[in-house]
């Protein structure tokens, strides 16, 4: 299992846009993906799940993934995080 | 009774309520043994099916009726209908607690909603009602309830309900329906919007309208100045009718003159054509006098299927356009997909920035083999009207050329194969982005018409996303910069012997009109819907009037100061429009 932490840049969080950005971008691997902001972890494939956690801008996540992609996954998540997603 | 709520779209209509309640859909606690769960689970995967396939077909209807960027809620609720967790919750509620698929969707769905509901924030609130939409049309139809309450409506009212989503307006029966009013919503809520598209008046925010009217009461609408009058006493009910009266003839005169040529009262016409994204909407333009067709969205013909359309396909539509139009121009603007209007069989990448990506001639001049095909029905069809071909997101004379070559191997090979087509059918460019617009002096040498695209112009040059509330006031199509733009574009085709339409959003506004007269546009195309109104505005006024207004409002200083000048304008021109 690969882990990384990042924190949300953009300014509407993980919301919107950029929360169906997160969510196609996840769903493309075949890992086992979760975000984890302080103690909830959901899926990072499922929209209602990554709505629901409230990501607002500056936010420390947890992304980990485990399955046949997990490092390409957890790297891909991470840089479009850095890269503000699409703000 | 009176009520106040907020004026969600102009207008005044008074008849008989429709309560229509979407909220209630069965879905009673249900329990099933569990030698049964396998059959839930066909039942639901049956209802997802049959879901999707309707949220794809709503899509496609509103993406032909309306704004595109309206049919991006059915995205959203496409991703919802896709969402492994949602999905699985509901499964496993029925496989261990042998709950029903209704009703274990019914569970998984209010689980979401409270948890939205407890983050206080205005998109959230929206993202529970779009729960609330999808999962109530999962329900019904995994319990086969019927979904077309609104379609069912077979004489005129005035629909009264707690909320209308997307799904709702969508299929319901547009000629009946006087007008909207609900419990919740505001003056950029759907209910809103669409009402405005649909030209009747709808009040919002009333509270708990939706349980006050009962079925068949008599109220009054006032979309204007957002009440809500239930059963009125005589007099009111005669003030009100007189009123109506007054908003539907000035309504009248605008469409009893729709047939009527757009020429000022100095003698300059100029084209007042329709908008169209599907063959149906072709009767709408004629029934209101359109000129002609000045954009013609071929989008319809490549979504909701699992392949590329035929040349064959495209040809018989395109024909059948170009002959209802008699010799009227329609202009055809090839494929403009890519961006946020993804294709199933297409394979496009995600992307940071889609209105700033891989959409329309991009990915026609990559993939030339979707195209030349599309070319070559056009160019087939152009012997049976008058056709134009009109190229979209073209960034400067290059991608023109390019697009041009194109269209003349398409040309050699229909006559290597002895297909007639009109040799000189015209082409031109939808001008959308600044330096398109820029550089009209250099393009005009090579295109034979402008359009210019105000919507995603003002977007790229006023760097306003439109979808984002929180910046959507800055989308000004009357900003000093883009008049300067407009003014520019229109100058170079002028000089250079070509003419210059305009085919957003902008084009359908009365406020917009006269200044666009002034600056020399010789085409406007709209929806239907607005046909009759701006050609009224054109005939009241005379060219050279228009010029100096022009002339004056360019001298302005910000939006605000030019959209109070043009009302103004028209007031001390005793000019009406809606």
């Amino acid at each position: 299992m690969i882990t990384e932490k990042v924190t949300i840049l953009n300014e509407t969080g993980l919301h919107a846009r950029p929360a169906s950005v997160f969510v196609n971008t996840a769903a493309k691997f075949k890992s086992d993906l979760t975000i984890q902001k302080e103690e909830k972890k959901v899926n990072a494939k499922s929209i209602l799940s990554v709505l629901g956690l409230g990501v607002t801008k500056g936010t420390e996540l947890t992304i980990s993934a485990e399955g046949p992609d997990e490092e390409e996954a957890v790297r891909k998540l991470v840089q479009l995080i850095k890269q503000g997603i699409n703000e | 009774m009176i009520y106040d709520g907020i004026a969600g779209s102009e207008g005044i209509a008074a008849g008989r309520a429709y309560i229509y309640n979407n909220d209630q859909v069965e879905s009673n606690e249900g329990r099933i043994s569990s030698g049964e769960a396998e059959a839930e689970l066909c039942k639901l995967d049956e209802g997802i099916r049959k879901s999707k396939a309707q949220i794809e077909e709503l899509k496609k209807k509103v993406l032909s009726e309306l704004d595109e960027s309206k049919a991006m809620i059915f995205d959203a609720h496409m991703m919802m209908l896709e969402d492994p967790e949602f999905l699985e919750t509901v499964r496993e509620s029925i496989r261990a607690d042998n709950l029903n698929a209704a009703y274990a969707v019914r569970k998984a769905a209010d689980f979401y909603i409270s948890i939205f509901g407890q983050i206080e924030d205005d998109y959230m609130r929206e993202r529970a009602a779009d729960i609330k939409d999808v999962s109530s049309r999962l329900i019904r139809n995994i319990t086969g309830t019927p979904s077309d309450e609104l379609k069912k409506i077979d004489s005129p009212v005035i629909v009264v309900a707690h909320d209308l989503t997307p799904s709702d307006t969508a299929s319901m029966n547009r000629n009946l329906i006087l007008g909207f009013a609900a419990d919740i919503g505001g003056g950029t809520s759907h209910a809103a919007i669409m009402a405005k598209s649909l030209g009747i008046p709808a009040v919002l925010g009333l509270g708990n309208i939706s349980k006050k009217v009962k079925n068949g009461d008599y109220i009054i609408i006032d979309g204007t100045e957002g009440k809500v009058i239930i059963n009125p006493d005589t007099g009111l009910k005669e003030e009100y009718k007189l009123k109506i009266y007054e908003y539907k003839k000035q309504r009248k005169k605008f469409e009893g003159s729709a047939f009527l040529p757009a020429v000022t009262t100095d003698e300059r016409k100029v084209e007042i054509a329709g908008n169209i994204g599907t063959p149906e909407d072709i009767e709408s333009v004629i029934a209101r006098g359109g000129d002609g067709v000045g954009l013609f969205r071929t989008e319809f013909l490549y979504m909701d299927r699992d392949s590329l359309p035929t040349e064959e396909e495209q040809f018989e539509v395109y024909r059948k356009a170009a002959a209802a139009f008699e010799g009227k121009p329609v202009i055809i603007r090839t494929l403009d997909i890519g961006g946020d209007k993804k294709l199933r069989y297409l394979e496009l990448p995600e992307e940071m920035n889609p209105f700033l990506g891989w959409r329309a001639i991009r990915i026609c001049l990559e993939r030339k083999d979707i195209f030349k095909t599309q070319l070559r029905a056009i160019l087939r069809a152009s012997t049976y009207g008058n056709i134009m071909i009109m190229f979209p997101m073209i960034s400067g004379v290059g991608e023109l050329r390019a697009a041009k070559e194109v269209l003349e191997e398409a040309k050699s090979e229909l006559r290597r194969e002895n297909i007639e087509f009109n040799e000189d059918i015209k082409v031109g460019i939808m001008v959308e982005i600044p330096s398109a617009a820029i550089t009209a002096d250099t393009i005009a040498k090579e295109a034979d018409f402008f359009s210019i695209g105000t919507n995603d112009l003002c977007q790229y040059s006023l760097a306003v996303d439109r979808m984002n509330p929180k910046v959507s006031k800055l989308f000004q199509p009357l900003h000093p910069g883009i008049l300067k733009l407009i003014k520019h574009v229109i100058d170079a085709s002028h000089r250079h012997g070509i003419f210059t339409g305009m085919c957003g959003g902008m084009a359908g506004s009365g406020e917009a009109a006269i200044i666009l007269l002034g600056l020399g546009l010789d085409e406007y195309s709209m929806s239907a819907a607005s046909i009759p109104v701006i050609k009224s505005i054109i005939r009241n006024v005379s060219y050279e009037k228009a010029k100096e207004i022009a002339c004056h409002a360019l001298e302005l200083e910000t939006p605000e100061e030019v959209l109070e000048y043009s009302r103004s304008i028209m007031k001390q021109l005793k000019i009406e429009y809606i």
